[in-house]
């Protein structure tokens, strides 16, 4: 694999990652609990949509001058590079949040780094991102602490989303060849080396949020290698992606 | 009633050297989420610098009905605005 071709993988994970998260987030728009929560997500959602242009956009040129529309809507479910986390459905708030917390946290680690880039367009991506991302994950993180710490009743939702999403969590930390090209050019870091620094952030929220982690180290994988996507990544483009199928080229 | 969160009243400074000015009400279980709330439903449009919250409760305002003696009493004394006097222009911009 040339180093331009593991780039481009690396480009399209960080711009999946984004672009299914908030398609996702964005489902809640108009069904959230509160008014207010439903703009904090909308606003989640666009902020991500908003990454996924410039991940997305550089990943076309890198690619031989796509758009990121192309990428988002004219891809099957194969060829995408999103870890599956980021594709299970949203279920009740309290997993919708959890999740948002722990990829945040991911996110926030991963961009620090990434500001660092060798690549002077990814670094600029990822200064723009991470102010959006410190607020995401400043958010996400009292509302896991404000509900698992809440009544009976929200503190079992949260265990149970826990419980739910951590098999998920290893994936982002899995590293392979096309990792190992992005740390050998300095461009992005190797995601096994961002682990500890997210087990102490997640270990303290979650800590004050009264939740336990799961004791079981198995991990999904096949999302961000494309290998094998969960059944709700299909679903999910069905709904994102049927105007351009229904109306090719259609534009504003 | 009881589940539901309270309510905060939302300033919001525009710019540096302004003051912040009053621009609605939302509700949050505490003030840090009052801010967090504030933030996405006020400053989404790059509205702010600074925000305040203040629980509504903790406003104490004037009746409707006292203002009679509240405010008439000063609709008929001009004097107490400061036009009748010549400002010398070394003073500059008041």
């Amino acid at each position: 694999m040339t180093q331009d071709e593991a780039f481009l993988q690396f480009l399209l994970r960080m711009g999946d990652n984004t672009l299914i998260l908030g398609h996702r987030v964005s489902e809640w728009c108009g069904h959230a609990p509160v008014l207010e929560e439903d703009i904090a997500l909308a606003n989640t959602a666009l902020d991500l949509i908003g990454q996924t242009q410039m991940w997305l956009g550089l990943a076309g040129e890198v690619d031989g001058g796509q758009s990121a529309d192309d990428l988002a809507f004219l891809r099957d479910a194969w060829d995408f590079r999103n870890v599956l986390m980021v594709e299970v459905p949203n279920e009740d708030f309290g997993r919708t949040m959890m999740r948002q917390f722990l990829f945040d946290a991911w996110h926030s680690i991963m961009l620090g780094r990434l500001i660092k880039s060798s690549d002077e367009r990814v670094a600029a991506i990822a200064a723009k991102a991470s102010k959006e991302v410190a607020y995401h994950l400043e958010r996400s993180s009292d509302t896991v602490v404000g509900l698992g710490d809440g009544t009976a009743e929200s503190h079992d939702r949260m265990q149970a989303a826990l419980d739910y999403l951590w098999p998920y969590v290893g994936e982002m930390f899995a590293s392979d060849e096309i990792d190992a090209e992005m740390a050998k050019a300095g461009i992005a870091p190797n995601p096994a080396d961002l682990r500890a620094e997210f087990d102490a952030l997640v270990q303290r929220v979650l800590a004050d949020a009264t939740l336990t982690i799961p004791e079981s180290e198995f991990a999904h994988k096949g999302g961000r290698n494309g290998k094998m996507h969960t059944e709700h990544l299909g679903h999910l483009l069905t709904q994102m992606q049927w105007l351009q199928r229904a109306y090719p080229g259609a534009s504003w | 009633m009881k589940n539901e969160w309270p309510l905060w009243e939302i300033f919001i400074r525009g710019q540096h050297g302004m003051s912040h000015r009053h621009v609605g009400s939302l509700h949050a279980p505490d003030a840090e989420m009052a801010i967090k709330n504030a933030r996405d439903v006020y400053t989404r449009r790059n509205e702010g610098v600074s925000i305040w919250v203040v629980e509504a409760n903790n406003i104490s305002a004037s009746s409707p009905s006292d203002k009679g003696p509240l405010y008439e009493p000063s609709e008929s004394k001009v004097y107490r605005h400061p036009t009748f006097f010549d400002i010398p222009d070394e003073v500059g911009a008041m």
